[in-house]
């Protein structure tokens, strides 16, 4: 219950209007990718779910925001699931750490679960898409899961980074068709192709 | 009680669901009519927005029902409403966002806080200078100067617009107008109800004769037939709703060619200003209709302008 009020106020204040490229139902586990601009990102793409995809789709968050408080940390473990992983400082962050947190999601997901996740792996603030991290493409390696490219509109308008309260702007939520697999190809061309897909859902304006 | 006591205002919300009623019987029988694909894609927008004008109708009239509270309520969700949609349209910058918190969350319910006081000197003055004083200290302050005088402008006419013009409607009901005290809801309606039948009347005329374009760059729907028949069966309609006015006929019918006026030039420009951002439509929030501004923009510029002339005929 606590989910669904969530996504409703979630909904009013994001104003989101959704569109689907992919299928809105299905049985498939998919990691949503998106672009990454906002604290309310996930929370609108979670909301903008239908209800049996949404009580699937888990979100890869930092623990250490998370963990801070006991609402955020009952959001994150009842009604979000949040996969928490560990966000070392900048620029301590080892290869092993990364790796063990990939390894994580992959675990977390199953045989069931579907996940969110932001590949620039910081919000931008000017709502440009920046390169994607490589977590994405190990973990598309470890799981066989629908990629499906999420845009997010407007959303660094309603909340940007640095800001407390919200402008209630209207915004759009794109899913993409699914990123189709291609074994045999490079790390980089695979996050380019990927970053591509999320930026093609971009409204031509 | 009010309401059971004003039986002419209850012959105007019986004059609006007629119409409806009206307009439902008609739209089916045109249907049974149709065989052409084309005409029947027109059938179908025209039912989606018959569809909403039964809910904009019946939203309108519970309000107006509720009092003046009602009436409040309702324009200050709308103009929220439409402010959202503008916002939205115009480039702002993130050096807005503070400023543009203030519109939506302090400015909006002040408005029309004010309404409800009837504290009618600070009402017509409060956006026009102190928030656009406000507006442009604050954006300042931000200390982004890139497209700054836009910026600044996006924000004060998106609160002219979406909030000072239409809150003008529920304002109504601060005039005292001798012999017609406790009955200005009535001018509220009339107001509302020429402004909306204008567009609709010009739609059809359109759509049955229309021919020749006023405005092809703006928008490519108004044509003079449909513009001159909808203003004159508008304002004929005016003409004979008198009654429920403080207005004489001949009186009842200039305020109607005016509002008619108004609202088509409120229409011409906020197409212009869609039509400068590349859209159609301000939302997708009315089915067949587009967003609340989009349905809207005929009575921003005509509600000031009924309100004033009306304060300055008909009040001490």
């Amino acid at each position: 219950m606590i989910a669904t009020a969530l996504a409703t106020t979630a909904r009013l204040i994001s104003g989101a209007s959704v569109e689907w490229r992919c299928s809105p139902h299905t049985d498939a586990q998919r990691i949503y990718f998106g672009n990454h601009s906002s604290h309310l990102d996930f929370v609108v793409i979670w909301s903008a779910l239908p209800p049996r995809l949404r009580e699937r789709a888990r979100p890869v968050a930092g623990r250490d925001y998370w963990e801070n408080g006991g609402v955020r940390r009952y959001l994150a473990g009842r009604v979000f699931r949040a996969v928490l992983i560990d966000r070392a400082p900048a620029g301590t962050a080892s290869l092993e750490s990364a790796r063990a947190s990939i390894k994580r999601m992959a675990e977390e997901m199953g045989n069931h679960d579907s996940l969110i996740v932001f590949p620039e792996g910081t919000r931008s603030r000017d709502g440009e898409v920046a390169a994607f991290k490589s977590g994405l493409y190990h973990l598309s390696r470890l799981r066989q899961a629908e990629l499906i490219p999420v845009y997010l509109e407007n959303l660094n308008r309603i909340l940007p980074k640095g800001e407390t309260l919200p402008v209630p702007m209207l915004s759009r939520v794109v899913f993409g068709a699914p990123l189709p697999a291609r074994p045999d190809e490079t790390k980089q061309a695979f996050l380019d192709r990927a970053r591509d897909a999320v930026v093609q859902l971009r409204s031509p304006r | 009680m009010r309401l059971i006591d004003d039986r002419a205002l209850l012959y105007l919300m019986a004059g609006i669901i007629g119409l409806l009623i009206l307009s439902s019987i008609v739209s089916r029988v045109l249907r049974l009519r149709i065989t052409s694909d084309r005409g029947r894609a027109t059938m179908d927008n025209v039912d989606a927005r018959i569809r909403a004008w039964w809910v904009m109708a019946v939203l309108f009239l519970v309000s107006i029902a509720a009092g003046t509270i009602g009436a409040i309520l309702l324009f200050s969700l709308i103009s929220f409403l439409a402010l959202r949609e503008f916002v939205t349209l115009a480039p702002t910058r993130h050096a807005d966002h503070r400023a543009l918190f203030w519109s939506f969350f302090i400015v909006t319910p002040l408005q029309y806080w004010l309404v409800w006081i009837q504290w009618y000197g600070m009402f017509s003055i409060l956006i026009p200078v102190y928030v656009s004083i406000f507006i442009a200290v604050r954006t300042v302050l931000a200390g982004d100067t890139e497209r700054f005088l836009e910026r600044t402008a996006i924000n004060q006419w998106g609160l002219m617009i979406c909030v000072y013009f239409i809150s003008h409607v529920p304002a109504l009901l601060m005039l005292e107008i001798p012999g017609y005290e406790g009955q200005n809801v009535k001018l509220m309606v009339f107001l509302v109800v020429i402004v909306q039948l204008s567009d609709v009347l010009q739609y059809v005329w359109g759509k049955s004769i229309g021919r020749h374009h006023v405005a092809p760059s703006i928008s490519p729907n108004k044509t003079w037939e449909g513009l001159i028949g909808g203003t004159a069966s508008a304002t004929l309609v005016g003409m004979a709703l008198w009654w429920a006015t403080p207005f004489s006929p001949l009186e009842a019918g200039a305020m109607a060619l005016l509002l008619t006026a108004m609202g088509f030039a409120g229409g011409l420009v906020m197409s212009a200003i869609k039509r400068d951002r590349g859209v159609k439509d301000y939302g997708a929030l009315i089915e067949g209709h587009g967003g609340v501004l989009d349905r809207i923009d005929s009575l921003c510029f005509a509600a000031p302008v009924f309100f004033h002339l009306t304060r300055y005929f008909h009040t001490l």
